[in-house]
């Protein structure tokens, strides 16, 4: 999968975390909507408020997403076939990969661009500090469990 | 708007023609590949056969009638002839198989008109993905939506574009037949990544800015299926090329020494 592939079999540290990171974001983005547009229509498709650059950050990450997710098990598939996966690492990518792509839409996204709110309610407050405490939580887990699996176990 | 006659033959029987000839030509080039004793893969020609049926529906037959008046009907014809016939067309392999079957003069007269500096030009990944996205774009921000409405010529020479532009995508990406360009992958992959967002951002500004004569309800039932219906084509792309990329990588795996 990646350009410079090694030939033999090996660790592959930095494949682990990124196929874990790629898939957690477009694991998050498919998550986002299907259940905060789809099933609970919390999120609008479009909001009348939406600024250009809104509208711009959502696609490219729209589109990012999908291929985030294609790329991450192709990815996946490459470290199964080399005997190099490495369940943990590839886990911490994955929340990793959760945590910043919900802060980046919670903080940047909803706040920053008004691109659309998490829910259309009079006090939004405890849905945002809800939504960013609980993806600044994930994106620590998965920094900390990438940090603790650098090396390989001997 | 298809009815309208033209020295007395209705325009759609013109194009039904134009299909079955674009059919024929394809079959009796496979024919004429197993007359030489090389077979040309079956599903090859059943995604050739559907992928002209879905670019004829485009222009003549019920849908395209009703997309004059009904906007999703109009995105879907857009998304037949701009999306899913290329893809479809496109792994179908033409080009291989007119090299293979035609005689040798004709052979090489096609292989040098495919390497020419205008034909690079064209097929080459950037100005593909401008042709196709950036067309959608002129469509929709320029009174050429209105034309298209009122004139079957304009409306045939845009299905005609999106179809050119979007096989030359597509081709780009995950083509079979061979290409001018050598692009590294990870470009490759940042072209479609952001010929696909493209896409989208069209889609939600259509969304909230309907084309001049669509009512409001209509522009955003069409613009929800703009942004599906093309994110589900792009999916199909995108894994196709991944799996590509999947496949070189093993093969270099296999080839070098262990």
């Amino acid at each position: 999968m990646t350009a410079e592939a090694a030939p033999a079999v090996g660790h592959r540290p930095a494949q682990n975390a990124w196929s874990g990171v790629l898939f957690g974001m477009g694991l998050i983005a498919f998550v986002d909507e299907v259940v905060f547009h789809q099933l609970l229509h919390w999120h609008h498709f479009y909001d009348r408020g939406t600024s250009d650059l809104g509208l711009v950050s959502d696609g490219l990450f729209h589109a990012f997403s999908w291929f985030a997710t294609v790329a991450a098990l192709f990815l996946l598939a490459d470290l199964r076939r080399r005997r190099a996966l490495r369940l943990r690492r590839w886990a911490g990518g994955v929340l990793t990969g959760v945590g910043a792509f919900q802060l980046y839409d919670g903080l940047v996204q909803h706040k920053l661009l008004g691109l659309h709110q998490i829910r259309y309610v009079d006090d939004l407050l405890p849905y945002d500090l809800a939504w960013n405490i609980s993806a600044a939580l994930l994106l620590v887990v998965g920094v900390v469990i990438l940090i603790a699996t650098r090396r390989p176990r001997p | 708007m298809t009815e309208h006659a033209h020295g007395g033959v209705p325009i759609d029987a013109v194009l039904v023609l134009v299909a079955v000839v674009a059919v024929a030509g394809y079959l009796g080039g496979v024919r004429s590949s197993r007359a030489r004793g090389r077979p040309w893969p079956r599903h090859r020609a059943v995604l050739w056969v559907v992928g002209i049926a879905a670019a004829c529906a485009s222009v003549a037959g019920p849908l395209a009638h009703a997309a004059h008046d009904d906007f999703v009907a109009h995105m879907a014809t857009h998304l037949l002839a701009g999306m899913l016939a290329p893809l479809l067309l496109v792994l179908a392999a033409p080009v291989t198989l007119a090299l293979r079957t035609l005689d040798v003069v004709p052979a090489r007269r096609l292989s040098r008109l495919l390497g020419s500096f205008p034909a690079r030009l064209v097929a080459h990944p950037v100005t593909a993905a401008v042709l196709s996205a950036g067309g959608l774009w002129v469509i929709y921000s320029t009174p050429l939506f209105s034309w298209m409405q009122a004139s079957p010529l304009v409306h045939l020479t845009v299905h005609a574009h999106l179809l050119a532009a979007g096989f030359l995508f597509t081709a780009a990406f995950v083509g079979v037949d061979p290409r001018p360009h050598r692009m590294p992958r990870a470009w490759l992959a940042a072209i479609l990544v952001l010929s696909t967002a493209s896409h989208s951002i069209l889609a939600k500004h259509l969304y909230g800015h309907p084309p001049t004569g669509v009512p409001d309800a209509a522009a955003r039932a069409g613009a929800e299926f703009m942004y599906y219906g093309g994110g589900a084509v792009e999916a199909a792309i995108m894994v196709l090329f991944c799996a590509r990329w999947y496949r070189a990588a093993g093969r270099r795996m296999a080839a070098a020494p262990a």
